[in-house]
């Protein structure tokens, strides 16, 4: 049975460190002690479903879905689009992917951020939907602007999209973040920095997407997600019912 | 063609915003209804309990800004037999104590592994989520393979909710002597 078969561990040498003391807040919140080691359970190897039932016509469209009737949120328009996908390539179907940003200048809709930057009425930063047979997902919103944050001194976000993504099982579960190809703030942010490979950064950086970018409309970008797969080798045999 | 994981990054302190959106201010976002807001329907036959605790960092600070997730079997020791999210939820802690509760039916033992909840942890400065369990205090406990794994009893016992009748207590804390056992899954 597919369901017993373990994920892949985690790939350490991609995903950050606890302790990152650049990012100033990890030095409080990382545990010093070494994880404990399990072997996966059936809890590890299934996960909740959502339905797309679930899902409203505009929930992926951040653009209009906090806007008041026919009014539309300030910005540069974009299209982000792309697969949820595992380690192997495999489609992750039917599962949900979660977004949330800061608005065009800067400011997300929140009482703990005090910027400067406005507040855009029309603008609420909160969007999801389920992916399909293929994994394949979109998004519609305005591209969230950089904003300074407090880490000990002039520290600036590059502009990125935070993605929380489900897959079939809780082990998967990943909530990580996107930013945009060519932006000079990520070699300088501490929290993209964390992760010390740059093939992982590269891995967290949208492309833009002419293919997809609608004339006198908006931008496509093409973001993929990979969560750890099931391992392969298992999987073949068992597929060839060897 | 094999793929590389995409990398985990920190949910950050606006984490509230795409997971609990009412919570954080945005009315009526998604009809006003929070996903994960109910653990089960509230005719599931089980067991019912709370289950309450807050988060503290290595300085005893609550950590104000975390949610959690938790994901469970139903009375029978079934994770969520008929499809759907039944036995998952979701909580924002609150903005003063860091504190959660969880209204929820007692989990029952599957093979080996005693009654427990799987929580999931992310916040301003976790750079990858955290896993961790709530066992209960009173079950059947001591052939449990993460509890029998553990030596240190005060280790041991961060794992452990205690219990004041169908009430339980579950504190987490991310880092120093009484830090609690963190899993890699």
């Amino acid at each position: 049975m597919i369901q017993n078969i373990p994920f892949q561990p985690q790939d350490m040498s991609l995903h950050p460190q606890a302790l990152t003391p650049d990012y100033r807040s990890s030095r409080l919140r990382s545990p010093n002690q070494k994880l404990l080691s399990l072997p996966a359970g059936p809890g590890e190897l299934t996960g909740p479903t959502f339905g797309h039932g679930l899902i409203g016509p505009n929930d992926n469209d951040l653009i209009i879905n906090y806007a008041a009737p026919g009014q539309a949120a300030i910005g540069e328009q974009l299209m982000v689009h792309g697969y949820l996908l595992d380690e192997n390539a495999r489609p992750v179907s039917n599962a949900l992917l979660e977004f949330w940003q800061a608005n065009a200048g800067g400011r997300y809709r929140h009482q703990k951020d005090s910027y400067l930057a406005p507040l855009d009425p029309n603008f609420g930063g909160c969007g999801r939907t389920i992916t399909d047979n293929d994994g394949y997902y979109s998004l519609r919103t305005v591209r969230p602007g950089p904003y300074p944050w407090p880490n000990g001194g002039n520290d600036w976000r590059p502009a990125h999209i935070h993605f929380s993504c489900f897959g079939t099982g809780w082990a998967q579960r990943l909530i990580t973040q996107m930013y945009f190809e060519g932006d000079p703030h990520i070699p300088l942010c501490p929290i993209v920095q964390s992760t010390a490979d740059p093939k992982a950064i590269e891995g967290l950086t949208a492309r833009l997407d002419m293919a997809n970018t609608e004339p006198m409309n908006f931008r496509a970008f093409r973001f993929d997600v990979i969560l750890r797969g099931k391992e392969s080798t298992l999987f073949e045999n068992k597929l060839e019912g060897n | 063609m094999a793929r590389s994981q995409s990398a985990s990054q920190t949910a950050g302190p606006y984490v509230h915003i795409g997971c609990t959106p009412n919570f954080a201010g945005l009315e009526n976002m998604y009809g006003g209804h929070e996903l994960g807001a109910e653990m089960f329907s509230s005719d599931a036959v089980g067991t019912w309990m709370t289950v309450t605790g807050q988060i503290f960092d290595g300085d005893g600070m609550p950590v104000t800004d975390a949610m959690l997730e938790f994901w469970q079997t139903d009375a029978s020791g079934r994770y969520a037999p008929h499809g759907g999210s039944e036995g998952w939820g979701r909580r924002a802690v609150d903005a003063e104590e860091a504190r959660y509760k969880l209204r929820t039916i007692l989990p029952a033992g599957l093979g080996c592994e005693a009654p427990h909840i799987k929580v999931w942890i992310v916040a301003r400065g976790i750079n990858l989520g955290l896993h961790t369990r709530i066992y209960f205090d009173g079950q059947d406990n001591w052939q449990d393979p993460v509890l029998a794994a553990i030596d240190d009893p005060v280790r041991k016992s961060s794992l452990i909710a205690t219990r004041d009748g169908d009430h339980y207590t579950f504190d987490i804390h991310l880092q120093g002597d009484y830090e609690t056992v963190f899993l890699n899954v």
